[in-house]
């Protein structure tokens, strides 16, 4: 195997349509899985898994940096054995999830490996969902005194400076949300919970002093050998030559400040991840 | 074919037959490439990657594109003279694109390996086919990526499918008629040497492709061509032993395709470490040498008239070795091995470098090669064989602390093995390497910018945006004396020239 794109990821999605189309021909499955609670279909289909999806979902499909839990029930995306051969096969459009066959990473799936897929996440599925706590009070919290909206968008209110947060529930898992939050600088955001780019960068820091002495900070758009492109703290887009500034820094410590159990405490934490989780049901009155 | 006596014209994949996509071209210099200008683009239209490196013959430039298109266009403006796409089934097994790395000429037609693994004559002047032969069963796993190599009166070719457990070869067919001539496989059969590096059956489904072109060294009629990974590619489990001939150098007869000898960089790989990077031919002083800077992190030299290692030392973050043989090959350490779990292995699945080509500038005698520094999460499972279904043994994941994680063109110094410099990209690239007399060498970036830079110093001294990341090795030719630079990027052909 050859390929892994990090940058401009996305075109190579246009073409490989064409190659899920004809790897598994129907579009829409047929309603019921042959194989369901087969054990030992459920094994071929980690095979499949562990080549074509864990890069993104992690071994055991328990959420990796670029893709959901899979463990986790019901699934945003449709619920039933027809619904997730669907959502393999066609992916969900405007998001990471690539269609079958997309991934450059494995090759397309027959209509039968599919079936072996989804009867594998079957498999590893948990029934209970873990998060418990009052989603009107993470709203609250969210868009009160954690001031969490001043720098995420959440179904279109909020600020920029961070990734939306609208797909995070159900495209993290709770582990990761809740590293995010305690330990923002373990590991930075990558843009994939939103809208697809045609290339992916991470939330690096940026601190720049531009030629006449004027400083900026903010989080990485994007850059090139040559270039930079920013959004400043107050949600102004720059974007500079490199040679022409008088400093540029790069860093990977997060601008999003470490919610501590003091700043933040458990119950509290577990309101703001039942809002994230819930998409913002429960505290929508 | 004499590459050398007509600089004007690329008339195989590396330019010529050494392999180091380097041209006596001198128009544009150091000191002028800083003028350098968009001199036409023509668009395929198509998605996915965009890898061919064009050949020009007397002013017509032939290339390939996504979906096994060709084309020929007026290489002064363009235009196009005739455009071809193969019809293809849709049950083709490509691992890593529809992608097609270009053609081969010789006299009044082109050749091409298709998706479909078969090899077709198409005639220059109008893109008709002319013969088309099948090599394989696609449906198998087999295909064909790379551009056919034209030695005296046959076509080379290797195929693909080192993903699916297919049995690799490169074969030789007849340039007039399309008769196959002689078959190498890659991976030798009960009763010949080196059968027995491989456990039980397993040498029937053990891969080894050979999907990068080869070089060819007229004066000992000897031609080199390199190998890529044992199937299946992440699990070591079941193929016990060296498994030869995959990821080697193998020295052929290109009249008969009988093996003068071989050398394997990493034996019994279970990291992917293809050693399918163009074997480039160079020769110092009295030796006559091959370099090549591996996948697996390691920068080659060695003798080409028997296969010995001289040296090997690392230009990129190595961590799956940690001692030499008694011969100086690096040999996989226990702690690099995959597991079930996941293991951080450095270089990543992708190589240190991987089939983009580098070159070699007979002015600075530097060796050019795309660095890739980055690890991954090696995960080895059991896999049963299924024909034509994707056969890795498990997979690998990006590495969670991200580092490290970009991209340098590094300039080695084939006498140490040292780097001399390097520019570093803000992420790895898969763009290749080409070098003139000009004292440039051009290169592009995962970000989409063409750059030119100083051969001896390594500064940057022009680049273009083409916006999308470059997945080729650039190139260069002239039409009445005055010379061009071409690079494929996102679905367009890009040309550069001065005003
Ligand atoms: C490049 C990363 C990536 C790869 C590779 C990938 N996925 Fe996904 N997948 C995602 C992301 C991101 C989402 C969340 C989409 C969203 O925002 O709803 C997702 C969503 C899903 C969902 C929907 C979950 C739900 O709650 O409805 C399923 C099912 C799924 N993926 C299965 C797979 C399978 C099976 C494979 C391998 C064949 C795979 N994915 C490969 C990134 C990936
Ligand atoms: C000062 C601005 C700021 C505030 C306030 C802030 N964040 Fe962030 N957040 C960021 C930035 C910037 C990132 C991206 C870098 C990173 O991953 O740490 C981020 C990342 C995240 C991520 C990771 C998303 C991903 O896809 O990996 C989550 C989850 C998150 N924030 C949730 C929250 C929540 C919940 C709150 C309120 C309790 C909050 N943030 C408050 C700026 C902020």
């Amino acid at each position: 195997m050859n390929v892994r794109p990090r940058i401009f990821f996305g075109f190579d999605f246009a073409v490989v349509i064409l190659v899920c189309l004809v790897t598994a021909s129907s579009g829409a499955a047929q309603a019921k899985n042959p194989y369901a609670g087969d054990a030992k279909v459920a094994k071929l289909g980690e095979f499949e898994f562990r080549a074509n999806c864990a890069f993104c979902h992690g071994l055991g499909a328990r959420g990796g940096g670029r893709g959901p839990d899979l463990t986790r029930t019901p699934k945003k995306h449709g619920d039933s054995d027809a619904d997730i051969f669907n959502t393999i096969n066609n992916g969900v459009p405007g998001t990471a999830m690539p269609p079958n066959g997309a991934t450059q990473q494995g090759v397309g799936m027959t209509e039968e490996e599919l079936w072996q897929v989804v009867t594998y996440i079957r498999s590893v599925e948990k029934k209970a969902s873990t998060v418990s706590g009052d989603a009107n009070h993470g709203r609250e919290l969210y868009y009160g005194s954690a001031a969490c909206g001043t720098c995420h968008m959440f179904k279109g209110k909020g600020g920029r400076l961070g990734p939306d947060l609208t797909g995070a529930g159900t495209a993290r898992s709770t582990e990761y949300l809740t590293e995010s939050l305690r330990k923002p600088s373990r590991r930075l955001a990558q843009g994939i919970i939103e809208a697809m780019k045609e290339f992916t960068e991470e939330y690096e820091t940026v601190n720049v002093v531009t030629n006449d002495g004027t400083k900026y900070q903010g989080t990485l758009l994007n850059e090139d050998s040559f270039t930079i492109q920013f959004m400043d703290m107050r949600e102004q887009v720059h974007s500079f030559d490199k040679a022409s500034l008088k400093s540029l820094q790069k860093s990977r410590e997060s601008l999003m400040p470490a919610y501590d159990e003091k700043v933040l405490p458990d119950k509290d934490l577990q309101d703001v991840l039942a809002f994230l989780v819930g998409g913002g049901q429960g505290g929508v009155k | 074919m004499n590459a050398g006596k007509e600089p004007q014209n690329w008339l195989m994949y590396s330019g010529d037959y050494t392999g180091r996509r380097y041209s006596t071209l001198h128009e544009i210099d150091a000191a002028n490439a800083g003028k350098l200008t968009p001199k036409w683009v023509y668009q395929t239209m198509a998605g996915g990657k965009f890898e061919t490196t064009p050949l020009v013959v007397d002013g017509i430039l032939y290339g390939t594109g996504q979906d096994d298109r060709a084309f020929a266009l007026d290489a002064r403006t363009g235009r196009p003279i005739w455009q071809y796409q193969r019809g293809l089934p849709g049950d083709i097994r490509p691992c890593c694109g529809r992608v097609n790395r270009g053609l081969a000429i010789l006299g009044d037609k082109v050749f091409m390996g298709t998706l479909d693994s078969h090899v077709i004559a198409l005639d220059t002047k109008t893109g008709n086919v002319l013969w088309d032969v099948s090599a394989v069963d696609y449906t198998k796993g087999y295909s064909f990526t790379l551009a056919p190599l034209v030695i005296k009166s046959l076509v080379l070719v290797g195929v693909s499918g080192g993903e699916y457990g297919i049995r690799g070869f490169i074969d030789a067919y007849d340039a007039n008629t399309g008769e196959k001539k002689w078959r190498f496989y890659t991976i030798p059969g009960p009763g010949e040497p080196g059968n027995e590096s491989w456990e039980g059956e397993s040498w029937k489904i053990g891969g080894s492709p050979a999907w990068i072109t080869g070089t060819y060294d007229a004066e000992t009629n000897t031609t080199f061509w390199t190998t890529g990974n044992p199937s299946p590619s992440n699990r070591g489990e079941g193929r016990a032993g060296d498994n030869l001939y995959s990821n080697s150098l193998l020295a052929l007869d290109p009249d008969t395709g009988k093996l003068k000898w071989h050398f394997q960089f990493t034996q019994h790989d279970e990291h992917d470490y293809d050693a399918t990077q163009v074997p480039v031919m160079v020769d110092d002083g009295g030796k006559k040498l091959i370099l090549q800077a591996n996948r697996n992190g390691f920068f080659y030299v060695i003798d080409r008239t028997n296969g010995k290692l001289i040296r090997a030392e690392s230009y990129a973050k190595v961590s799956w070795a940690k001692e030499k043989d008694a011969n100086g090959r690096p040999v996989p350490a226990k702690e690099g091995l995959p597991t079930l779990e996941g293991n951080k292995v450095c270089p990543g699945a992708a190589g240190a470098t991987n089939w983009m080509s580098p070159t070699y500038d007979q002015q600075t005698k530097l060796f050019y090669v795309t660095a890739r520094e980055q690890c991954d999460i090696f995960s080895t499972a059991p896999q049963p064989y299924d024909a034509g279904h994707a056969y890795y043994g498990s997979a690998y994941f990006p590495n969670d602390d991200a580092a490290p994680f970009y991209g340098a063109l590094r300039a080695l110094d084939p006498n140490t093995g040292k780097i001399k410099w390097e520019w570093k990209h803000p992420s790895p690239t898969w763009s290749g390497v080409l070098s003139t007399a000009g004292g440039l060498v051009f290169t592009g970036d995962a970000e989409g910018n063409f750059i030119a830079l100083d051969a001896a110093s390594g500064k940057a001294l022009w680049h273009f945006q083409c916006g999308a990341s470059i997945y080729s090795s650039p190139m260069t030719y002239a039409i009445a004396g005055k010379q061009y630079v071409a690079v494929a990027a996102g679905s367009s052909l890009f040309t550069f020239g001065l005003p």
